[in-house]
């Protein structure tokens, strides 16, 4: 059902774990619906230099998770800000219609990791563009 | 990861492989002797004479009389002959149906469609077994009551209902009594007699026969409505050409799981007992389904703070074929309506895996599935948010 690039990520996830001395972190979801990702940033200089994810969950949302975490590691945060849930199903070459909500998930965690350093640090939370998780139903 | 590479299949509920000896005794059917059982000349005599064979080795296994067999496409239609060709033919005498919550979709799916053509059906509980009260089959009966349908044994979680009870309490009250024997049929002993049943649906492909295949048990004075109408086959109340090569494979596959059905269901059971003391060796792992009163060949567990696709596609790499409740895996995203049904949170669902032995597995099978499930559970745990810190490896 998922391609290989979406299983290589999978079975061979990329920056799974936890950043004991993290300075961001978000989880989003619910074991309900069966997934949770959990982002924890360390952010030096507005920059993301070590990034780590724990996800409950199916295939699609490991991948997603290790995927994402791999494409916001050494970006700024507003780049990684923008990092969309389409942008991480590209790169992991596509995922099956059903599965395409566990993208959401990864672009809303770090989100939310991003939200929760920035409000450690003083900053203004960044608002959700609006309609931007229309996807991400169960 | 593993190192090991085979095929575990331990899927057995799903379907089964259809046996080499069977598979050999349809080709003649297909090929050489493919009269139209219609027909007049001797060639369809041959064909007639298969089909008739077959009637009497399905009649045999479920302590029925050949004329009360009636050949199907298999589970699904027997079972929505069974439902709808009830309603319909007694919808004079009353429109109530009663069912429970853990039947296959084949009957759950048609008694809903019936409630928008009008019927009343009223869903029984189980306890967190997945076991039915014959009490709550009793209380629920009323003037209008024209069926009930309750399976013999659970697909998912494997327990046994209290089939003879229930017919015996249909009885009492002159309503009809349906079971889905799909899973139990080739597995369990069964008595259409003894068991106080009316209409018994079972299906070729897990007993080792061919898909496509299955049968209707109809008992003396039942009437019901034809779900297919055409031709005047399987005396005028299903229509359509008899599929001679599945009957001969059907019929000669139950007889021969029949034949080796105590010894097998005491084998499989010493096995399934082992695999089920592996997987509760895992921490935070529980069984469901009954603990006793489950077919020989089921297991069915969940482990806490980890999702089933993902135990699936880890086991797959192992060489491993199961099954799971989690929405996750369905593509309807639906959770398992039996195990919610049992009572299990909509969060611990998702841990669920079913594993079903077959006549050919073996007690390495059953070690290396132990060995490569604790792997992957260990392997998920680490990566799962929700795992308590003494669940993780020491790294």
């Amino acid at each position: 059902m998922y391609n290989e690039k979406v299983m290589d990520h999978f079975e061979h996830p990329r920056n799974q774990g936890v950043i004991e001395d993290a300075n961001g972190t978000g989880e989003v979801g619910n074991a309900q619906c069966g997934d949770i990702m959990k982002i924890y940033l360390k952010v030096e200089d507005d920059v993301i230099t070590d990034v780590k994810f724990q996800t409950f969950g199916c295939g699609a949302a490991v991948a997603s998770s290790s995927m994402a975490t791999e494409m916001i590691k050494g970006k700024t945060l507003k780049e990684a800000w923008d990092l969309s849930n389409k942008a991480v199903a590209e790169a992991l070459e596509g995922l099956p219609p059903q599965k395409l909500h566990c993208s959401v998930l990864a672009e809303e965690s770090i989100h939310a990791a991003i939200n929760d350093y920035r409000t450690q640090h003083g900053l203004e939370a960044w608002e959700e563009k609006k309609g931007s998780h229309a996807e991400h139903q169960h | 990861m593993n190192t090991e590479k085979r095929l575990v299949y331990m899927d057995h509920a799903a379907t089964t492989a259809t046996r080499q000896d069977v598979a050999e005794a349809m080709v003649p059917y297909m090929t050489g002797t493919f009269g139209n059982p219609s027909s007049l000349y001797d060639l369809a005599k041959v064909s007639r004479e298969a089909v008739e064979k077959a009637r009497e080795q399905v009649a045999v296994a479920i302590g029925a009389e050949p004329k009360q067999i009636y050949f199907t496409s298999g589970g699904t239609e027997s079972d929505n002959w069974a439902v709808k060709g009830i309603a319909f033919a007694r919808k004079a005498k009353g429109n109530h149906i009663i069912t429970t919550v853990i039947e296959h979709h084949a009957i759950s799916h048609t008694c809903e469609w019936l409630e928008k053509q009008g019927f009343s059906v009223t869903c029984l509980p189980v306890d967190r077994f997945g076991m039915v009260d014959p009490a709550d089959v009793e209380n629920a009966i009323t003037d209008e009551t024209i069926l009930i349908t309750v399976m013999m044994a659970n697909n998912e979680v494997g327990t046994i209902e209290p089939i003879a009870e229930i017919g015996a309490i249909a009885r009492k009250h002159s309503v009809l009594f349906h079971t889905d024997a799909v899973q139990a049929v080739g597995h369990i002993p069964v008595d259409v007699g003894a068991q106080n049943i009316d209409l018994l649906s079972l299906s070729g492909h897990k007993f080792h026969g061919p898909k496509g295949t299955g049968a209707l048990y109809i008992g003396p004075g039942v009437r019901l409505d034809p779900l297919m109408h055409g031709g005047a086959q399987e005396r005028g109340r299903r229509a359509g050409t008899e599929n001679v090569p599945g009957i001969v494979g059907m019929g000669l596959a139950l007889s021969l799981a029949v034949a080796d059905m105590a010894e097998n269901a005491k084998r499989v059971t010493t096995l399934r007992d082992r695999l089920t003391e592996g997987m509760l060796a895992i921490p935070n792992t529980y069984l469901n389904g009954h603990p006793d009163k489950r077919l020989p060949n089921n297991v069915n567990v969940v482990f806490e703070f980890i999702e089933g696709e993902s135990i699936l596609l880890l086991l797959n790499r192992w060489g491993i074929a199961a099954s799971t409740g989690s929405a996750c895996s369905s593509k309807s995203l639906e959770p398992s309506h039996v195990l919610i049904a049992c009572g299990l949170p909509h969060d611990v669902v998702h841990g669920s895996l079913r594993l079903t032995l077959g006549e050919e597995t073996t007690a390495e099978d059953v070690d290396y599935v132990i060995g490569a499930v604790k792997d992957v559970v260990q392997h998920l745990r680490d990566m799962s948010p929700l795992t308590p810190p003494e669940l993780r490896s020491q790294s």
